[in-house]
């Protein structure tokens, strides 16, 4: 559906997306991942044929760019990070005006508008003043001026910003919905978003492209080995430690024992391993040793920690906020 | 065309809906209203004095009050045009609803035209009032309408000019402020350039001449049509909306 090669945008002093490539399929939800600042906004806008790349190609449905805007537009929904409305008008009157310049008329129209009012949950503000909405509907209302034209491709910039917890939970939803007709392309500095509604991530940082791929694979890929965490305990609360490591790493298939932490009388060791670990014999070691086995967990790295991993040499203070940003 | 429309229809839309259109017309009709009394006031006084003296020299509305009054409609104009042009980028581009005009599927030209004929259409509904207080020379006199349709034509004329230039100004920035004085003062500057007529007559000072708005206006207030003015007003109008189109499409190209 979108066939993106060696897109590139220069700026004067600066180049904000470098010799970027990546396709997108039909159907797809794909997360556009990165730092504020990546170049994620400049790489929609150049798909939606708002800025003009400066070198490579990118095409929306078969259609360039460059060659056929027009066409482009055409198959294209576009939510910019915010919602472009007019205060002034109300709620239908915006939704049939946009209708109406991406080329609907007649009953094709207000029925578009009505389906997509219906779609993001607006039908109850059709009558209000677009500037006295609240952020919510805001968003949503453009999100309804996105779909309003059944376009192929969705882009969508940053749909959930600004939104409370429960209105962010609620437009997840919404767009998981609209995936089985539409192409969508979301970005997002928020990691679990894209955990949640992707099947597909694209991370870029300072312009260029870090990774792209499914958001299992990307975890199996940052994961490595697989490593378990175990927390033991011993009977009466005394545990010998060293007993515990070392009988941990003769388990067939263990490579490395690491302490991590006793947080509260809670003994949990690391636990990596190499190829014909099973689960179970730890499990049954530790069992026939006389201790308890409280909790074992394979370690899973979140996206977070890829994503810190895969732009690792990022300078912290950075990292730092990404990461407060992606907890809210 | 229809897209042109879609667009003109939006703006009115806007200009009707805020106070924006209603405070011009309140303002407008306030200030000719003025004029046209005095305009009128002084007409009636000196065909008073005429009948004491007992000579019967013609008296010509057309001459002596509609004539007079168009050229300061085209001057009133030049202070109400600024503020209709305005807002008609710069605020789209504060808002960023410029991104929903430009990933559309519409041409640049046909966002540009819908833009700048809605605010000549409000400019002509400025001239309805106007109009209104005509109505009642024809009530009570007997003017030739003829000149006073080429003077409207005229108006037109030279607003679409104008307005033309602040369309093309307010491409320049966000900020309305801005535009409407940037816009101010390029339409002061344009009225006043005749002067150096007044005491140079270099081919510099001719070509100035030429290029202020005035000037050309006045053989439409005569009620004259003359097509190099109406041609220089045209190509006015053209060039402010080829700069526009130009603007626009290096706004792509830097931001």
């Amino acid at each position: 559906m979108i066939t993106v090669k060696d897109l590139t945008k220069r700026y004067a002093r600066t180049i904000a997306v470098d010799q970027i490539c990546f396709e997108v399929q039909k159907g797809q939800i794909v997360g556009f991942l990165g730092p504020n600042g990546a170049g994620k906004t400049t790489t929609m806008r150049m798909l939606t044929c708002f800025l003009p790349p400066s070198s490579g190609s990118a095409t929306v449905a078969g259609f360039d760019v460059l060659e056929q805007p027009l066409e482009v537009k055409r198959r294209i929904g576009y939510l910019p990070e915010t919602p472009p409305l007019y205060p002034e008008m109300e709620t239908a009157d915006y939704l049939t005006f946009v209708g109406k310049l991406k080329g609907l008329s007649g009953s094709d129209l207000s029925k578009r508008v009505d389906f997509a009012c219906e779609r993001c949950a607006i039908s109850d503000v059709k009558k209000k003043i677009l500037g006295k909405l609240s952020k919510g509907y805001r968003q949503r209302v453009g999100l309804a001026q996105a779909i309003i034209h059944n376009p192929d491709v969705l882009i969508l910039d940053e749909p959930t910003a600004g939104l409370d917890p429960k209105q962010i939970n609620e437009t997840r939803d919404l767009i998981k919905g609209l995936a089985g007709d539409h192409t969508i392309i979301l970005s997002t500095h928020i990691l679990p978003e894209v955990e949640q509604t992707c099947e597909q991530v694209i991370i870029i940082n300072k312009g260029k492209l870090v990774a792209t791929d499914s958001v299992q694979n990307l975890q199996a890929r940052a994961r490595g080995a697989e490593s378990v965490l175990v927390e033991v305990a011993g009977q009466n609360g005394n545990l010998d430690l060293a007993a515990v490591q070392k009988r941990l790493e003769q388990v067939r298939g263990v490579s490395r024992v690491q302490y991590k932490t006793s947080h509260a009388n809670r003994n949990v060791f690391e636990i990596e391993s190499r190829k014909g670990f099973v689960r179970g014999d730890l499990a049954r070691a530790i069992v026939e040793a006389g201790w308890d086995l409280n909790e074992l967990r394979p370690a899973a790295m979140s996206l977070e920690e890829i994503f810190l991993q895969l732009t690792g040499n990022e300078k912290p203070a950075g990292a730092q906020e990404l990461v407060a940003k992606g907890a809210d | 065309m229809r897209n042109v429309w879609i667009i003109c229809r939006k703006e009115l839309g806007s200009y009707f809906v805020s106070p924006i259109a209603y405070i011009l017309l309140t303002m407008f009709a306030v200030i000719f209203g003025f004029f046209f009394w005095n305009a009128l006031g002084y007409f009636v006084l000196m065909g008073m004095e005429s009948q004491m003296r007992g000579q019967s020299f013609p008296m010509n509305l057309n001459e002596e009050v509609i004539r007079p009054l168009l050229s300061n409609v085209s001057v009133i104009g030049l202070f109400f045009i600024p503020m209709i042009t305005m807002r008609l980028f710069a605020e789209e581009k504060r808002t960023g609803t410029i991104e929903l005009l430009a990933t559309s599927p519409i041409r640049d030209l046909e966002i540009i035209v819908g833009k700048w004929l809605a605010a000549l259409i409000l400019y002509a509904c400025l001239l309805l009032f106007t109009a209104l207080n005509f109505a009642f020379l024809f009530r009570y006199g007997n003017p030739d309408w003829k000149p006073l349709a080429i003077g409207y034509l005229g108006l037109l004329l030279q607003a679409g000019g104008l307005l033309a230039i602040g369309t093309f100004i307010s491409t320049l920035t966000k900020n309305q402020i801005i535009a409407g004085a940037a816009t101010f003062g390029v339409c002061l500057i344009l009225w006043v350039l005749e002067w150096v007529s007044g005491y140079e007559t270099a081919t510099w000072a001719r070509v100035l001449a030429y290029m202020s708005v005035i000037t050309h206006f006045e053989s439409f207030a005569k009620g004259v049509l003359n097509t190099k003015d109406a041609i220089f007003y045209l190509t006015v109008i053209f060039v402010g909306l080829f700069f526009t189109s130009r603007s626009m499409e290096s706004l792509r190209w830097r931001s």
